[in-house]
């Protein structure tokens, strides 16, 4: 436990003083969230109408873009061996660093949806709902990024293979995170189907991830 | 846990106990020389019943099964589709089975197999979605819709691309067995979404016909047709497995010769 909290720490401390990539995958957030009206057309009630969809497409690729240094940078500067040799399951290991890393990047990305809704006109029901999808969907894209992220930690060029690889799985967790939204939003399923199988397919990506991960970091040597 | 069980093995073979027969079978066939040489004298015949039951199948394709009632000419689509769909997911089977292999008893054969794998079953399921979308344009009116099968198919292909792609992104063979066979097992998750989808969720694709509890639904002059085409895509499918594991153990044999090649004259030049 006391090896979980120093890991984390020392990840949000070096997320905080160095790069600051939490700034980074929000500017990036704002950014696309902006582009798609300009490709859209300023039509509001179309907007208003796809919004939890752009804001879920936005915060899957901002996760997308910081994904790739999450163990990559470890690698570099030989922590990442410090870590495989000490005594701390890999999977402790991963899940601090998952926790820290969704800190970083996830959790802005959710609680700033109330701001940047207000640019694709959505509807005070609608930016709770997709706060709340985003809040509890997150989570599991990090995770499934997390074992492309180790997979592709050791390779030079892994961006582009991380995207490749991790975009087939987050999909599933794409459909019900839109699908909640919109469902809050009027329809005829309640909001708690697809947000309960949210929930659901997060609980099983932090599994999937945390074990899926470790096995890649332990294999890589 | 692990060593125990790996110094019971190498205690039992020191005292010279012959190990279980369907073992000492798989070690024998896990020795590369001896599989190139039995899989050498396989090939041909493999391919030649293939090629034989190919040409058999669509003569009964063309010329002696029936049009369908309603869909007229454009049955004979499915022939070719509902087989290719089929070896689409057996292929991600076989590499399911064999990243198991590699990871946990470390065969030599199994990665080469689960390479030689991956860019067949990512054919099959291409040549299944491209047959189903010329199905459905005179069928459905459509080239495309977004129903559950098309769609976990879509993903299917995907996740094939992404093994594919790291295949290829990591340079040193056994890294990049390992790192793929993670990424196999993570995908085989789809692999039961893709075949119950059409039972799960009641969209446009039509459920299963020949493989459901209280047998097939699909009259056997049909029936036969489509047996005898997905045992024939099966064994097509086998031998160009067969015959891309060998060219993946020669292909490592050049490399590690030209490894020693250049080391030896590194050594040379020293």
């Amino acid at each position: 436990m006391g090896s979980f909290r120093a890991l984390l720490v020392r990840d949000l401390k070096l997320a905080a003083r160095v790069g600051g990539s939490g700034t980074m995958s929000l500017v990036f957030f704002l950014a696309i969230v902006t582009l798609i009206p300009f490709a859209l057309g300023p039509d509001l009630n179309l907007l208003s109408r796809i919004g939890p969809a752009i804001l879920w497409i936005a915060a899957l690729l901002s996760t997308l873009i910081g994904l790739d240094r999450l163990f990559q940078a470890d690698e570099e500067d030989g922590s990442l061996a410090l870590l495989r040799l000490s005594p701390v399951p890999l999977e402790i290991v991963v899940l601090a660093k998952v926790l820290a890393h969704w800190l970083v990047t996830g959790l802005p990305l959710a609680l700033a949806v109330p701001l940047f809704g207000l640019l694709v006109a959505l509807s005070p029901e609608g930016m709770l709902a997709t706060a709340a999808t985003l809040l509890v969907g997150t989570p599991a894209l990090t995770f499934l990024g997390a074992v492309g992220a180790a997979l592709t930690a050791s390779l030079r060029r892994g961006g582009l293979i991380l995207s490749i690889i991790v975009l087939p799985f987050m999909i599933p967790t794409l459909i019900f995170g839109v699908a909640a939204a919109n469902a809050a939003l009027g329809g005829t399923v309640p909001f708690a189907t697809p947000f309960l199988i949210l929930c659901a397919l997060t609980l099983i990506a932090a599994v999937v991830g945390t074990f899926g991960a470790a096995a890649a970091l332990r294999s890589d040597v | 846990m692990r060593l125990p069980r790996c110094l019971a093995a190498i205690l039992a073979l020191r005292a010279g106990r012959p190990p279980a027969t369907s073992k000492r079978m798989i070690r024998e066939l896990a020795n590369p020389t001896r599989f190139m040489g039995l899989s050498g004298r396989l090939l041909p015949w493999l391919a030649a019943a293939s090629a034989l039951l190919l040409a058999f199948g669509l003569y009964l394709v063309w010329f002696v099964s029936p049009a369908d009632y309603q869909q007229g000419d454009t049955v004979r689509i499915m022939y070719i589709h509902v087989p290719a769909a089929w070896l689409g997911l057996f292929f991600y089977v076989i590499m399911v089975a064999s990243a198991l292999g590699t990871l946990v008893w470390r065969h030599p054969l199994a990665d080469v197999s689960q390479k030689a794998a991956a860019p067949i079953g990512a054919a099959f399921t291409l040549i299944c979605l491209v047959t189903g979308s010329l199905w459905g344009k005179p069928m459905w009116g459509t080239y495309w819709q977004w129903d559950a099968r098309l769609t976990s198919m879509l993903v299917m292909l995907l996740i094939y691309g992404g093994i594919l792609a790291l295949w290829r992104a990591v340079e040193e063979p056994n890294r990049a067995a390992r790192a793929v066979s993670i990424l196999t097992l993570v995908g085989a998750v789809n692999v039961p979404i893709v075949k119950f989808s059409v039972d799960w969720w009641n969209t446009l694709h039509q459920p299963a016909s020949v493989f459901r509890l209280g047998g097939p639904t699909i009259h056997a002059s049909m029936l036969i047709p489509l047996l005898v085409m997905a045992l024939a895509f099966t064994l097509l499918g086998l031998a160009l497995h067969l015959s891309g594991i060998r060219t993946e153990i020669l292909r490592r044999r050049v490399r590690t010769l030209t490894i020693l090649e250049a080391e030896r004259l590194d050594a040379q030049a020293a």
